[in-house]
């Protein structure tokens, strides 16, 4: 393993070719990258490492959505409502049964895949628009239960949850929860990058790429779709979970339609089809609003926020931008950040010689 | 049992049910002509009836007159989202298409709700008496001359599609764009024009709820509503579009009846058409008057 790629394919082996790390400096720069995170305590304040979790827990769960959306090519408007359902497991587990906490998180992951599978058998009938219409009338359904539940996520006044605890020691701070999500978002995207590797991952690509093609080669269409459901379904649920228990309370409102369709645009922003690419989405949608914030603050009580009134409508603002977002990358980048990443890589790759 | 209720809501549903009809054949008319799914149907809802409200009472002008201005407006509105975010999606997979008009969506209720805030606002009355009687029920006006403009919609819409020139060159090119393109057809004039009409028509059916709850944000609801309509329905029919309007209106409407007469869950007047869609994409994925796809390699 060298620590440039050659210019040209000189891949020989069908294990070259499906490597996650194709150079050893790829796999260095990761390291230290996540090692200048572990350090990201020491520099940043509480605020921003609020954030920095904030994207961790999306991040995760959008990189769900990408492996049904992206990866498979189902589209589902029902995310926040698998999120929400892993959050109230999580929390539901450790108050009826005091499951410690950490195992919750797992549990509520599995939970929430079970239930997606149900989900998913009649979904993996469905595709393109159809799925579309039948996961909306699933996100509506399942906020509607999620209000009439009182037993299982206490209603419209919502439930409390607490703080994983690992042998005394509690996550109930900024600074200890941002490893234990850094933690959980390194599991879920290591498993997510070698799951593509996997003959289980090829299918779902193929299922995306052409399925009556796919099923002439004796994929089963069926059990791949519902997997692929199942599997958006645990990530969105180990996110829910890391959310509630971050949050220490959850609440029916937090999981309506536009959060779904949030992640949506997570997925589209980040590059649909990318691993990396759901994070960097994730981050760009959580920084979205603090950056049309600093941008209406920046404008504070000059003539512009009078005749707007920005202030006052700054909740209204922060949705248009994320419609606004959504639509200009659809037009101008559909393939993502992930793409503009990549040329970015390789600009500095050929540097002088770029074109 | 209390029949009074029932017939009442039967009436709702049925008055409500030809409004979803008129909203759901506009979205199918947009399906039909551009194969878009247009998930901010009911944000048109929303911008002409805001619109109509802005015309009337900040500019004081006279019912028929700020109609008229806001159906141009729309068919502006329509106009331009078709040339500026739809037009670089084509040929772009199902998903790109579906997110821009979710984008849309979000974009100009946020939009909406900041110009005109978050309350419900009333229009100014239109006709003098506030209800009829009717087969001894009280009516409002509003919810008559409501079914009156729905059917008048969908008579208008039979014309154009069986008889006018450019409602034949539409359905040329929902049955196959290179055909109808071959015949002298201009394909975008045809995307264009249908998000225009589809943009008048839903932005009537939003003056009239209005005009009768008033214009809150609670209006692109029916944008929602119109796909358990559609499905039911069949995506490709514009008969089937009204009639399943009319099915979901009776749906919700009877749902809420057995609701207060015995369970007593509450809720179930918006949930109930999203249980029958999931049925009916089980049983019938392609509607009750929709296309069945055949597809070959």
């Amino acid at each position: 393993m060298t620590a440039m790629t050659p210019c040209g394919d000189w891949r020989a082996s069908y294990a070259a070719d499906t490597t996650i790390f194709p150079t050893r400096n790829s796999r260095i720069a990761l390291l230290l990258g996540i090692v200048l995170l572990c350090c990201a305590p020491l520099v940043f304040d509480r605020y921003e490492l609020s954030l920095l979790i904030n994207i961790g827990f999306l991040g995760i769960a959008a990189l769900g959505l990408n492996i049904l959306v992206g990866f498979t090519g189902q589209i589902s408007i029902g995310h926040a409502a698998f999120f929400g359902l892993g959050a109230f497991i999580s929390a539901y587990l450790h108050e009826r049964f005091h499951v410690p906490v950490l195992l919750c998180i797992p549990l509520a992951g599995l939970g929430t895949a079970l239930i997606g599978l149900v989900f998913g058998a009649p979904a993996a009938r469905l595709k393109g628009l159809y799925l579309a219409i039948a996961t909306l009338a699933a996100q509506f359904i399942l906020e509607d239960f999620f209000a009439r539940a009182q037993w299982f996520t206490g209603g419209v006044a919502g439930r409390m949850t607490e703080s994983p605890v690992l042998f005394g020691f509690a996550f109930d701070r900024d600074e200890s929860y941002f490893y234990l999500t850094l933690a959980w978002v390194i599991i879920m995207f290591v498993g997510a990058a070698n799951l593509m590797r996997t003959r289980d991952g090829r299918a779902l690509v193929a299922v995306r790429d052409h399925y009556l093609s796919a099923e002439m080669m004796g994929i089963n269409l069926a059990y791949y779709r519902t997997l692929s459901f199942g599997i958006a379904s645990l990530y969105a649920g180990i996110g829910g979970a890391l959310y509630a228990h971050y949050l220490l309370f959850v609440s029916v409102e937090a999981f309506n339609i536009l959060f779904s369709i949030q992640f949506l645009g997570m997925v589209i922003i980040g590059g649909l089809g990318s691993v990396m690419g759901s994070l960097m989405g994730a981050a760009f949608m959580v920084m979205l609003p603090e950056v049309t914030q600093w941008g209406a603050d920046l404008l504070a009580g000059s003539s512009i926020d009078r005749a707007l009134k920005l202030g006052a409508s700054i909740s209204f603002l922060r949705e248009m931008v994320v419609g606004a977002a959504i639509i200009l990358f659809l037009i101008f980048e559909p393939d993502g950040l992930a793409r503009r990443w990549r040329l970015i890589k390789a600009y500095w790759k050929l540097y002088p010689f770029s074109h | 049992m209390d029949l009074t209720l029932l017939l009442q809501l039967t009436l709702n549903g049925l008055i409500v049910g030809a409004l979803y009809g008129v909203v759901a054949m506009s979205f199918v008319l947009i399906y039909k002509a551009s194969q878009v799914v247009n998930f901010a149907q009911g944000e048109f809802l929303l911008v002409g009836a805001w619109v109509c409200w802005w015309f009337l009472t900040e500019w004081q002008l006279p019912f028929y007159a700020g109609f008229i201005f806001t159906l141009l407006f729309m068919m502006l509105f329509g106009l331009v989202l078709q040339m500026v975010v739809l037009r670089p999606l084509i040929g772009e997979p199902v998903i790109s298409v579906i997110m821009a008009t979710i984008g849309l969506g979000i974009f100009f209720q946020a939009l909406m709700k900041w110009i005109f805030g978050v309350f419900a606002k009333p229009f100014p009355p239109i006709f003098e008496t506030e209800q009829v009687r009717v087969l001894g029920l009280e009516v409002q006006t509003v919810y008559l001359a409501s079914l009156g403009v729905s059917l008048l919609i969908m008579a208008g819409f039979g014309w154009f599609f069986k008889a006018s020139k450019h409602g034949l060159a539409m359905r040329a090119t929902a049955f196959d764009q290179q055909v109808a393109q071959s015949l002298g057809v201009s394909v975008p004039k045809v995307f264009a024009m249908s998000w225009a009409i589809s943009a008048v028509v839903s932005a009537v059916a939003g003056v009239v709820v209005g005009v009768v709850n008033g214009v809150s944000s609670a209006l692109s609801f029916y944008g929602i509503k119109v796909f358990p309509a559609v499905i039911l329905g069949g995506l490709d029919s514009i008969l089937g579009a009204v009639l399943g309007g009319v099915i979901v209106g009776l749906l919700e409407n009877w749902a809420h009846y057995i609701d207060s007469q015995w369970l007593n869950w509450g809720n179930m007047f918006q949930i109930a058409p999203f249980y029958g869609l999931v049925l009916i994409l089980l049983i019938k994925p392609y509607g009750l008057f929709g296309t069945r796809n055949i597809e070959r390699v």
